[in-house]
């Protein structure tokens, strides 16, 4: 080999660079970790600081990042604030603006505009920035009520777990990162699925949560979204998946990596069948998932603002030492290159799925569909 | 079935190096590598004894014979117990056969197709019609160069979306022609840059993934170096997957593991052994069929000896594969990939 030569650096740099757009897991959130620091500092203070936050310099903003939050330095850890009091500046920040969308302090900073926003009020408005509109991540529990008719979910395959099946070690195993993670959100894995009807029209409905380990991909989400897919087969419905993930995950190696094909295999029996299957890509999603199995439905819709790459905009910044574009990677640069078919906003959601669906089902108006007005919620 | 081929036999001396030249020597010393000084050493004593015997015309060859015995315990020694990150190293060799050097080597006819007809012709994916022996069939591999000209040129075997769409539309021609389709993997990963996702690096990958499921015509795929996530997938899809003994497969490289984990690349060895990538790994993971041997040493330290061991394999393969009837072979495939290293009875049945 050439040594640490030009063409040895270059090489790895890619290899890290498409990786760790692949599996974001350490930056996911904590979910329902409530010991957020912040929420006994009382408002002003936490205005003020956040204030300062969006006037300061990048470099500042990351040492505050790991003030306002030491507690939480790595995925799982929060029970040790001692363990990584020193991280580098740039993943701090992301991790910082990673969290902005967890359940905890009162106020937060919406990653899009920089407004200062009150949690509460966010939550009301369904996660969408009043300010700027950015589509925040949803919990994939809020999801399902914001997407199905009221009552109408019955979830399937809840209770497959995962396995620690390459006995994967880091700061602690694998198999305890998924048991915390199982605490924290009240369910099993990342991928939620069920049967349910949007306005009425039966739908297999699959949700990847990023509040558990970064929405990432490993064998039991594999195997549900193809699970999904036969059930839709079976029960002659159309199949609906909302994905928000860092990727593949990494802990289960290259089983993870496997998912991707499995998902298109399952997909490609549904296709087979005249099945119709719409994802909606959501903030953020990217790496393995865009990769496969969201990137291959009938239709691909996005939420407005959505990250969605293969490889993380951190990633191909580090690797080619380049200031990205504004708006790279977002759900509308995506459109704008013919790359996804609609950009629906939250409150739409609902009715142009279901619309959708009634076009799925052929020339005659007289076949399927039916009322389009929201039923309770909008 | 999970199969390991033993054919290239271990006790067989590694053929001599032509000469170990001054750049090998220096080459190879690259940190990853520190595992082959001891071998490297030998190999220059021996070299510089075969060059004393000629110019001085002494009888020194049972010195000679006694230092390549050595030679070969030692590498013996030390490739039966390589460590995940040393394989690793050993997959990016320098020295190690790519692409060109199979078409050469292996093929008796090689004309290449370019371009996906959309975008542009990505030189980190060739394509093109291979004869071998009498076997017809497509040729798609990752294209990594050995000089830095060379790896410049093809990306250092990272393509973009062009690659994978061109390798697309190239298959689908070999599915009209009843070509049976080779993939040769060897990547470091999909290049991440804004082009690539500008142009659909994520949806690029998906759809060959998609599209390969259905392809009616045999496809084997071998891991002949690195096998880089999403981009070695991209052309990743077969009948048969092999993979060579030294080669690594992984969804993240231990490189970009560490840096997520630990948030220090100083720890890829630690990160490479966590996500079991070795061949040894993966055929116990049931993620591939076939381990290909190397000589011993590694296929840089006999590039055609392992060439051949490659092309052997694969003809057999294709004879296996060509026997199979179609359909049959399209219910494997996807039966493979809906079921891959699945524990059995581990999930519930919809279908």
């Amino acid at each position: 080999m050439e040594g640490r030569s030009l063409a040895d650096e270059t090489q790895s740099n890619p290899l890290a660079g498409e990786s760790s757009g692949a599996p974001l897991e350490p930056v996911a959130p904590a979910p329902g970790s409530a010991a957020d620091p912040r929420s006994d500092k009382g408002r002003e203070k936490e205005r003020k600081k956040l204030e300062k936050l969006q006037r300061k310099a990048e470099k500042k903003a990351d040492k505050a990042a790991e003030k306002a939050e030491p507690a939480e330095a790595t995925e799982g850890s929060s029970d040790k604030p001692e363990e990584e009091p020193k991280r580098e500046g740039r993943l701090a920040r992301l991790r910082f603006s990673k969290k902005k969308d967890m359940p905890g302090g009162l106020w937060l900073k919406c990653e899009s505009c920089s407004q200062v926003i009150f949690r509460k009020e966010l939550e009301e408005k369904g996660r969408v920035c009043p300010s700027c509109g950015f589509h925040f991540t949803v919990p994939g529990k809020e999801r399902i009520r914001m997407t199905l008719d009221e009552g109408s979910f019955r979830e399937h395959f809840a209770d497959i777990e995962a396995l620690d099946r390459l006995q994967f070690m880091d700061a602690q195993p694998y198999a305890e990162k998924v048991r915390r993670a199982t605490e924290r959100s009240g369910q099993k894995e990342a991928l939620l699925c069920g049967l349910g009807t949007i306005l009425g029209r039966p739908v297999v409905l699959a949700i990847l949560d990023f509040n558990f380990m970064g929405g990432s991909m490993g064998e039991v989400v594999g195997e549900k979204i193809a699970l999904a897919a036969e059930l839709a087969v079976r029960e002659k419905r159309p199949l609906l998946i909302f994905t928000s993930s860092g990727g593949a995950r990494m802990h289960e190696g290259i089983l993870s990596l496997m998912q991707m094909a499995k998902t298109c295999a399952a997909l490609q029996t549904l296709n087979e069948n005249g099945g119709f299957s719409i994802c909606v890509m959501t903030h953020p999603t990217t790496g393995g998932v865009t990769a496969s199995f969201a990137s291959i439905t009938d239709l691909i819709l996005a939420e407005p603002g959505a990250l969605i790459g293969f490889a993380g905009p951190r990633v191909i910044a580090t690797t080619l030492k380049v200031e990205l574009p504004p708006g790279f990677q977002r759900a509308e640069f995506l459109l704008e290159r013919g790359m996804i078919d609609a950009i629906v906003k939250r409150s739409e959601m609902r009715e142009t799925i279901a619309k959708f669906i009634d076009y799925s089902k052929g020339a005659r108006v007289s076949h399927g569909g039916g009322a389009l007005r929201p039923k309770g919620r909008s | 079935m999970p199969s390991c081929t033993a054919t290239c036999d271990p006790a067989r001396p590694p053929r001599p190096p032509p000469a170990v030249s001054e750049t090998q020597r220096t080459e190879s010393t690259t940190p990853g590598l520190a595992f082959e000084r001891p071998i490297e050493e030998i190999e220059s004593q021996i070299a510089e004894l075969e060059s004393l015997s000629l110019s001085t015309r002494l009888d020194i060859s049972s010195e000679i014979e006694a230092l390549k015995a050595r030679l070969r315990e030692t590498i013996h020694k030390t490739y039966s117990d390589l460590s995940a990150w040393e394989r690793v190293n050993v997959a990016r060799h320098q020295k190690r056969p790519v692409a060109n050097d199979y078409i050469q080597e292996i093929l008796d006819d090689f004309v290449e197709l370019h371009g996906d007809r959309a975008f542009g012709d990505d030189r980190a994916i060739v394509t093109g019609f291979a004869t071998m022996e009498d076997w017809r069939f497509l040729l798609v591999a990752h294209r990594k160069g050995r000089t830095t000209k060379e790896r410049m040129e093809t990306n250092f075997g990272c393509a973009h979306p062009e690659g994978y769409r061109k390798a697309l539309r190239k298959m689908k021609l070999a599915e009209k022609l009843g070509l049976p389709i080779l993939c040769m993997i060897n990547t470091p990963g999909a290049y991440p840059g804004i082009g690539a996702e500008e142009r659909g690096q994520a949806m690029a990958i998906a759809e060959n993934i998609l599209a390969m499921m259905t392809l009616r015509v045999p496809i084997v795929v071998v891991v002949v170096g690195e096998g880089g996530s999403g981009g070695a997938l991209g052309i990743g899809v077969g009948d048969r997957v092999l993979m060579m003994e030294h080669a690594y497969y992984s969804v993240i490289s231990p490189e970009g593991c560490a840096a997520i984990l630990w948030k220090d690349g100083e720890r890829s060895p630690e990160a490479a052994e966590a996500l079991r990538l070795t061949s040894k790994d993966l055929i116990e993971l049931g993620v591939v069929d076939e381990v290909i041997r190397e000589p011993l040493g590694g296929a840089h330290r006999a590039p055609s000896v392992a060439m051949n061991e490659v092309r052997r394999v694969l003809l057999r393969n294709l004879r296996e594969l060509g026997q199979v009837p179609i359909d049959e072979l399209l219910l494997r495939r996807r039966k493979k990939y809906r079921r891959i290293a699945e524990i059995p009875g581990r999930f519930p049945r919809v279908l």
